[in-house]
Parts: structure tokens; C-alpha cells; sequence
């Protein structure tokens, strides 16, 4: 009966899954994301996988790594590109103007060893990185004008807060892939309005502007109508001036004796005797 | 063990003896007892075997059984009742082989679900084995190493996202290159275009996504000025956040492929569009001045021309027959005039006339019009 037991399935199980713990605790699985430093009695003795530039995934260093349980402690190290973000930094730029901006920066451990030491944990390079990102930034925004922060020079602005970021990132062992302005904004408030009362004036100039070109453009089409009707009247008339003033003078009898309109007044006319018009009547030739 | 101590305990009490007389039982199996007894009291089951009989007033009759059945522990009761109730033949040992057949069942399974991949049209998977990266699996069926050894992570590579900016509603006010702000909402659409990058290089590539998609569209926004980014200059915009995008995320070996950006809104911020409705308002005030002038002068334009047209057709004529037409005219003219007007003709000198002059009455103001015997075009 005892014999049995022992070879009950129970035992075997646990047994077998203590082996396999132990076989297992003798190997690590070092995946693609991560890098290992591997300490022997707390002193560091490799690093597994580490960050080197144009590797390809497969040719990597990652893959199951051997340790000695108890002696040796394996420490990951996230391999990606990781982040800090920087929210509402109050900047002030040379021209007096607050800002606040928005930043963030790309970053990828690239010495583990040297990360582990100085900072034990990526998170916490990341907490260490960030007031440095901070000074970085507002050092280099400090330096320059509102506007340049609107032109192609936010380029170069950026590349010296990478510059200068790095400098200090090497450190620990990171590199600083890219660094980023997302927002340069105007913090709300008075400087958020009064950048609306200028958005509003120079709207408003641009109305007037427009309404007042528009009366020009008017003024001048009328202008070019009248000198273009005087000079047909002028081409037509000037073939003749005396029999123009003959005919013009008939037309304005009419027009003058002859409108009866409610408010001209009726015509009387008094002719002399020596009235051409009456010349036949008078004494017929 | 359990089987081996349960089995007297069961032989003795099923006759349900009364509880005066336990040690008869135990008197039956005296050699076992000697080990049975101290492996009781060792796993804390003496209930049946020794406290029953120390005191036999309390136990009612059913007592020491259950007893048993309590102390005893579940293993025991189960085996039990799996040979009694015929779970197995009783011929049949229930043993090791079950369990390794179970074992062996379970195995098989797990190698089955791990080793076969089923991957949709859309997906790639990407395989890992002991942690590094082997091969990317295409779509259809595929078999690989089982779980502890390989690993699959399916990635969905054709499924367009989309990013909205803002998130949710609300202004997203940018400044322009003229310092004017604007607000601006824009889409990003992407996908995969490298399934093992997107995989391995980036920790949070939707987050990663996103503030590249706002810093590059930020930057392009204040190289415009404000009426670029509202009007003409949209599709530049576009083209240069998308490029640069695109750029940005290579550069992080992202494997992340940009597909396109879209401006839904691009608009004056609430605070100031009563402004910006008015330059709309102006622009049509001096359109609108603008076609009054041109009416004008269409009209005058017409008007002349119809004289100058009217005089040239009568100057023809006049040359022809200058004296005549001029006559004629004149005569014209007059018999219109004077017929329908009040005339008075006076001949004598120093006769002042009666004027009986109806319009008077009416209307004093005007004064009344003589023409003095001039001749036609005398005056020039």
C-alpha cells in the first residue's frame, strides 16, 4: 500500500513541477522589448540584449539566458521608446510674453548597466528626466521671441533642447531620440484676450478696408462712365457744334414747354411780332 | 494511506454495533490497530478509532460512522464512493493510468490550441521563440513551436485607426504664423506597415500617434498665416503634417504607416467670428456698391449712345438738305410747343397786355418763360 502511494499522481505532479521550477529557474527568457543586466552576487557581470543601432529583430540579443539561482539577479530594462511629457510649462519669452507650453520628449535606454546604476528603474529616469527636460526647454524658450517659436526656427529650438538635453541624459544612460514642442499657447486669460481684441481690430480694419475699396471701386466706375459718355457725346456733336446747338435747342423746348408733369409749372408765352415764327404770319415772302 | 486506514473503519461500523461495545471491533483487527491508531491520532482522525470508545455514553449510534466519514477527509469518502456507486468496474484498479491519461489528454490539447495559428486576411502574427523574435506569420493557417517555447502576437495591421482631434468636442485653439489663434480640428487615419516594429520599438504607439500627429500639425499651423489655414492653405497643411508625421515615426522605427490627415474644422475661435462675419459682411456690402456703380453706369453709357446715335442719323439727313431740315425742324418744334401752351401775341408797342395767366393761381413760385423772337441758332 505504501508503495502505491508514492507512485500516486499527486506526488508525481509535485514533483515534477518542483523539477521543473528548478530546471526553469535557470534560465531567464530574455524577449525583444526588454534588456537584461545580469548581477552575480550584486555585481553586475553582462548585459543582455542591449539597445544597439539598425539591429534586426531576430539577431538581437534577446533569447533564454542562463543564471545560477540565488547567486545571480537578472534586472529588465524596458528596450523601447519610451516618453516624458511636459503639460502647461509656464515659459517667458524675450519679449515678455507668457506662454505655456506643452512638450514631450523620446527617449530609449541605451546603456542598461549604466541606467541600473545610476537610476535602478526606467520609470524612475524617466521621473529624474523630467524637471531636466523642463529647464532645458525653458532655458532654450527663454532665449528666443514669440515669433520664432512660429517660424522654421522651431526646428533649430527643438534640436537645442535635444542638445542640451542629451548632455545630461547620457548620464544615465539614455538616449534622447526627439523632442518635441506640441503646444505654444497663450495662457488663457488676459493675454488669451487681448489676443482676441487684436484678432477682432484687425478684422475690423479689414472690413472698413474693404467696404472703403469697394466705395473706391464704385466712385471710379461711375467716373469712367461719365468721361466715356462725354467723349461719344463729344465725338458725335463735334462733327457739327452750330447745328448741334440748333438741335439740342429744339430738343430742349420740348422738353422745357412741353412737360406737364404735376409739380413743373404751366408755360405761358408772350411773342413779339418779330418773332421768327411769325415772320410768314406777319409779312409772308 | 487514507484508503488503507478507511477500510477497517468501514468493515467495523457498517454492522451499526451498538456503542457499549466499539473495542469488539477493534479487537477484530488488533494487528492493524497498532499502526492504524498512531496514524490516526498522527493526522488528527482519532475520532473514529480512539475517541469514540473513551467515551461511549455520548456517541449515538450512527457516531462513529460519521465520525469516519468527517475525520476521515474527503480523498477518503470519494474513493469509496467511486467503487461503490461504479464510476469504474470494480475489476479495473482507479489509479496512476487515469490520471496520465488525464495528464496526457490535457497535454495534447494545449499543444493543439498552441501550435496551430489561425491568421485573418487583415493580420499578421508575430512569433517570438524563448523571447526573440523568429518569424512573422502571414495570413492562413500556421503551426509553430507550443506556448512556453513560441509565442504569437496577433496584430491587426489593415485596420485603419483613427485618431480625432480635439478628443470629444470642444475648441482646439493652434496659433498661426501671424499670431492669430485658430480653431482647428482635425483626423488622423493610420495603419501598420511593419508588424515587428510596431510590436517591439514603441511602448505606446496610439499615445506615440497622437502627439506626433499634434506636434507636427502645430508646427505646420504656425508656419501659415490664418487665412491660409482657414482657406486656401488646408490641403498644404494636410500634405506637410503628413509628411512630416510619416518622417517623425520613422525615425522611431515605429512601423507605423500614416495613411492620411484630414481638417474638418478650421474656423475663427467662438470669441471672435462676430468679427470675422463682419469682413464676410463687408465684402458683400462693396460687391454690392460695386454693382450699383456699373448699373450706373451702364445706364449712362446706353443713354449717350442712344443720343449721339439720334444726332448722328439727323445729321446725316441735315447735310443733304441743310436749310430745309433746319426749317423744318424748327416748325416742328414750335407748332409742339406752341399748341399746346398759352400764347399771347402782342403787336403794338406800348400795349400792355392782359395776361390772364391761369397757372398764377396755382403756382406763383415759377416764372414764366418768354421767348423773344430770336432766330433759330442765331446764338452761335
Amino acid at each position: 500500500m505504501s508503495a502505491t502511494w508514492f507512485r500516486g499522481p499527486i506526488a508525481w505532479a509535485i514533483a515534477a513541477i518542483v523539477v521543473l521550477l528548478g530546471a526553469l529557474s535557470f534560465f531567464v527568457v530574455v524577449p525583444e522589448t526588454e534588456q537584461a543586466v545580469i548581477l552575480r552576487m550584486r555585481k553586475p557581470i553582462a548585459t543582455i540584449n542591449a539597445y544597439q543601432p539598425g539591429e534586426q529583430f531576430g539577431r538581437t540579443g534577446a533569447g533564454v539566458v542562463f543564471r545560477i539561482p540565488f547567486f545571480d539577479q537578472v534586472i529588465m530594462i524596458d528596450k523601447r521608446v519610451l516618453d516624458i511629457e511636459l503639460t502647461n510649462q509656464p515659459v517667458l519669452s524675450t519679449d515678455q510674453l507668457r506662454l505655456e507650453v506643452d512638450a514631450y520628449a523620446r527617449f530609449r535606454v541605451v546603456d542598461p548597466l549604466r541606467m541600473y546604476q545610476t537610476a535602478i528603474s526606467e520609470k524612475r529616469v524617466g521621473e529624474q528626466l523630467t524637471p531636466l527636460f523642463a529647464s532645458a526647454l525653458r532655458n532654450e524658450l527663454g532665449k528666443r521671441t514669440f515669433a520664432a517659436l512660429l517660424s522654421p526656427e522651431r526646428g533649430q529650438v527643438m534640436d537645442n533642447i535635444q542638445n542640451a538635453l542629451q548632455k545630461l541624459a547620457s548620464q544615465y544612460g539614455v538616449q534622447i531620440v526627439d523632442v518635441r514642442i506640441k503646444h505654444a499657447d497663450l495662457p488663457s486669460g488676459s493675454p488669451l484676450d487681448s489676443a482676441y481684441a487684436r484678432m477682432r481690430t484687425a478684422r475690423g480694419q479689414e472690413a472698413a478696408t474693404i467696404r472703403a475699396q469697394g466705395q473706391k471701386d464704385a466712385t471710379i466706375i461711375r467716373a469712367n462712365a461719365s468721361a466715356q459718355a462725354a467723349k461719344i457725346y463729344a465725338d458725335s456733336f463735334g462733327k457739327d457744334p452750330e447745328f448741334y446747338n440748333f438741335f439740342r435747342a429744339m430738343k430742349s423746348y420740348q422738353i422745357t414747354f412741353l412737360n406737364q408733369a404735376q409739380d413743373k409749372g404751366q408755360t405761358q408765352i408772350i411773342l413779339s411780332p418779330n418773332n421768327s415764327y411769325l415772320q410768314q404770319f406777319i409779312n409772308p415772302r | 494511506m487514507a484508503i488503507r486506514f478507511g477500510r477497517p473503519a468501514w468493515a467495523s461500523n457498517t454492522p451499526n454495533e451498538p456503542p457499549k461495545s466499539p473495542w469488539g471491533g477493534g479487537g477484530n483487527g488488533a494487528g492493524d490497530d497498532a499502526s492504524g491508531g498512531g496514524k490516526g491520532a498522527g493526522d488528527g482522525k482519532g475520532g473514529s478509532g480512539g475517541g469514540g470508545p473513551r467515551n461511549p455514553w455520548s456517541l449515538p449510534p450512527g457516531g462513529p460512522r460519521r465520525g469516519a466519514g468527517g475525520g476521515g477527509g474527503g480523498f477518503d469518502d470519494l474513493f469509496r464512493r467511486a467503487r461503490r456507486g461504479g464510476g469504474f468496474p470494480p475489476g479495473i484498479p482507479f489509479g496512476p493510468q487515469v490520471w496520465w491519461l488525464i495528464a496526457g489528454g490535457l497535454l495534447l490539447l494545449w499543444i493543439a490550441l498552441t501550435t496551430v495559428h489561425s491568421i485573418g486576411t487583415q493580420e499578421r502574427g508575430v512569433v517570438t521563440t524563448f523571447g526573440r523574435y523568429s518569424t512573422t506569420l502571414e495570413p492562413g493557417w500556421s503551426v509553430t513551436f507550443p506556448a512556453p517555447i513560441s509565442s504569437v502576437t496577433v496584430i491587426n495591421i489593415q485596420n485603419v485607426r483613427e485618431e480625432n482631434f480635439p478628443d470629444g468636442s470642444g475648441e482646439n485653439l493652434m496659433i498661426t504664423g501671424d499670431q492669430n489663434i485658430v480653431d482647428l480640428a482635425f483626423q488622423v487615419r493610420w495603419d501598420i506597415s511593419n508588424a515587428p516594429d510596431f510590436a517591439f520599438q514603441i511602448k505606446d504607439p496610439k499615445a506615440t500617434v497622437r502627439a506626433v500627429a499634434e506636434s507636427a500639425m502645430r508646427a505646420a499651423v504656425s508656419r501659415a498665416s490664418l487665412n491660409e489655414t482657414i482657406g486656401s492653405g488646408r490641403t498644404t497643411i494636410e500634405a506637410q503634417v503628413q509628411l512630416q508625421m510619416q518622417q517623425i515615426l520613422d525615425e522611431y522605427n515605429s512601423g507605423i504607416h500614416v495613411l492620411g490627415v484630414a481638417i474638418s474644422k478650421a474656423a475663427a475661435p467662438q470669441q471672435v467670428d462676430e468679427a470675422f462675419k463682419d469682413v464676410t459682411a463687408a465684402q458683400q456690402d462693396a460687391q454690392g456698391l460695386r454693382n450699383t456703380a456699373n448699373a450706373y453706369a451702364q445706364q449712362v453709357l446706353a443713354n449717350a449712345e442712344g443720343d449721339a446715335a439720334e444726332f448722328d442719323k439727323i445729321y446725316e439727313q441735315y447735310k443733304l438738305a441743310p436749310e430745309v431740315t433746319r426749317r423744318r425742324i424748327y416748325y416742328e418744334t414750335m407748332e409742339n410747343v406752341l399748341s399746346r401752351t398759352d400764347k399771347v401775341i402782342v403787336e403794338a408797342p406800348g400795349v400792355t397786355p392782359y395776361l390772364p395767366l391761369p397757372a398764377v393761381k396755382r403756382r406763383e413760385a415759377e416764372p414764366d418763360i418768354e421767348v423773344q423772337g430770336k432766330r433759330p441758332g442765331a446764338t452761335k
